[in-house]
């Protein structure tokens, strides 16, 4: 497999992005490395091949975002909106992540191997999220479809205003938010889980240690009841 | 936006260098603060009776010498003046109280920006590399720094609505956010006694935690009443004598990262202006969490 390697150092943000946007005869099953990101924003953003990237370091705001096909590694952390509105294909941080980490993603894997900041999952659309730490308040807030598998614990109003995604948790919660709460482990929702631990290397993770939450379906349709919780 | 960033160096070798060291973590924060920029460098404190006094004039022709002839001459005292363009700082053991009402008569135009016996405060408009190059920030030597890069949204940019702003001796604070009721607590603490030098809505924090302090709070104590009256969204970092404090708004609107080597500790707006410290791969990298406060000691 081909390596092509940038070094931010050397080459403009610029540079590296438009050959991530090259045609995808091009780029296909190709190995590009990107050295010294030194927290730049915005790399390896629209991709829409079947590449692959690694990032040599911390990147700064809105990683990989907007991904389609592409298999983003980040060796280090990642700033704010890392993956976010990602379609498809996967994206793994190494280290931590910042705020709304994996916002409003429609498809796709997002694997933060340490923790996410708040917000992470927000308005979320299909996609698949595995946090190996913890998660920061509203996270999966008005969070419409897909999975969020947290293996430490979760801040403030976790799913507040939640469509139909699937939150799965292990650690404890500091609160639910409004419409949000805790669900009956149905046998799909337990395959989901333990597919989603295998494909992000936490096979070892016990699926019957998870709690799952869902939407109460109480604020689908206003009810004078509920005017407290909008 | 506007961009933040602290050094504190606990490697005694390394102090003479604390401006080399800086000036890239300042530059790398011109996205975020393109209009002004500002710093308050903690150096060696000067005798127990002498106080530094910082000072700016927006007239570029000032004449200092003549300013310093007057003060001498007024009040009775020796004082040293280090002049750098349109600052200086001036130390003196006349009271801070005479030292003020003096300049409040003779010398209205002049600006006081700090007391205290170890910190220096610089701050103009112009780009981060700018204000750096025309206040010679590479060549500072310090223990500890606070330093700042604003793009107004809320006040006029002048160098006085610059950062950092101070609440007493060698304290200072800077601020990445907006604060949506600054007014209200101007309006409030104004019935206290506490002075505004400017419209500027850091200022309002600044002077909510001095009021705070002088009524007795410790600084955890004040920001905790910080959070319960200041509306809007913030990361403080607070520069005193001996240590860097840091908080961040209950929803963590504002970013701050922070890097812990056994040389220094370095907090910024975002990593980039963190990269280039020296062995900055075997720091510990971290985002502070909101609502909590952090303290760095020397």
């Amino acid at each position: 497999m081909e390596t092509i390697t940038f070094d931010l150092d050397q080459h403009t943000l610029r540079e590296v992005n438009q050959y991530l946007h090259s045609d995808a005869a091009e780029l296909n099953g190709k190995t590009v490395t990107v050295a010294n990101p030194n927290g730049s924003h915005n790399i390896a953003v629209g991709l829409k091949s079947d590449v692959n990237v690694t990032i040599q370091g911390h990147a700064g705001y809105y990683a990989a975002g907007m991904n389609q096909l592409a298999n983003v590694v980040i060796e280090g952390s990642a700033g704010t909106g890392v993956a976010e509105n990602m379609m498809s294909g996967r994206v793994h941080v190494k280290g931590f992540a910042s705020n709304a980490a994996g916002a409003t993603a429609n498809g796709g894997l997002l694997v933060i191997d340490g923790d996410a900041g708040l917000r992470c999952g927000i308005s979320m659309k299909g996609v698949n999220i595995v946090v190996g730490g913890s998660v920061g308040s509203f996270s999966a807030f008005m969070a419409q479809a897909g999975n969020l598998v947290i293996l430490g614990d979760a801040g403030e109003a976790l799913g507040d205003s939640l469509y139909e995604a699937r939150i799965f948790v292990r650690g404890s919660i500091q609160s639910l938010g409004a419409d949000c709460e805790e669900k009956p482990m149905d046998a799909e929702s337990r395959q989901i889980l333990v597919n989603l631990l295998a494909e992000s290397g936490h096979q070892d993770a016990d699926p019957d240690s998870f709690t799952l939450l869902g939407s109460a379906r109480k604020l689908y349709n206003f009810h004078v009841d509920n005017a407290g919780d909008y | 936006m506007c961009g933040i960033v602290g050094l504190l160096v606990k490697n005694q070798k390394m102090r003479a260098n604390i401006g080399e060291l800086m000036l890239p973590m300042l530059i790398g924060m011109t996205e975020r603060g393109p209009d002004s920029a500002g710093l308050a460098i903690f150096g060696a404190p000067v005798d127990d009776e002498a106080r530094k006094f910082s000072l700016y004039s927006a007239d570029l022709s000032f004449d200092w010498k003549k300013f310093g002839a007057d003060l001498n001459s007024t009040l009775k005292t020796k004082a040293e003046i280090e002049v750098k363009v349109n600052h200086a700082v001036i130390t003196t053991s006349v009271s801070p109280e005479q030292v003020k009402a003096w300049l409040l008569s003779a010398y209205p135009q002049v600006h006081l920006l700090s007391v205290g016996q170890l910190m220096d405060i610089y701050k103009d408009t112009g780009t981060p590399a700018q204000v750096a190059s025309r206040y010679d920030f590479s060549k500072l030597s310090g223990s500890h720094l606070v330093g700042h890069t604003r793009m107004a949204t809320e006040s006029a940019i002048t160098p006085s609505h610059a950062h950092p702003f101070t609440a007493g001796e060698d304290w200072c604070l800077v601020h990445n956010g907006s604060l949506s009721n600054a007014h209200s607590i101007r309006r409030k603490l104004e019935y206290e006694g506490i002075t505004f030098e400017t419209d500027n809505d850091t200022e309002a924090a600044c002077r909510f935690l001095q009021w705070r302090m002088r009524e007795g709070d410790d600084l955890k104590t004040a920001l905790e009443h910080g959070f319960d009256e200041l509306d809007g969204f913030y990361t403080l970092l607070m520069g005193t004598k001996d240590q860097l404090a840091l908080v961040r708004d209950p929803f963590a609107c504002k970013p701050a990262i922070v890097a812990e080597h056994d040389d220094y500790v370095a907090i910024a707006s975002e990593f980039r202006s963190l990269a280039h410290l020296p062995d900055i791969k075997n720091a510990k990298v971290f985002e502070p969490a909101p609502k909590e406060m952090y303290v760095w000691k020397l």
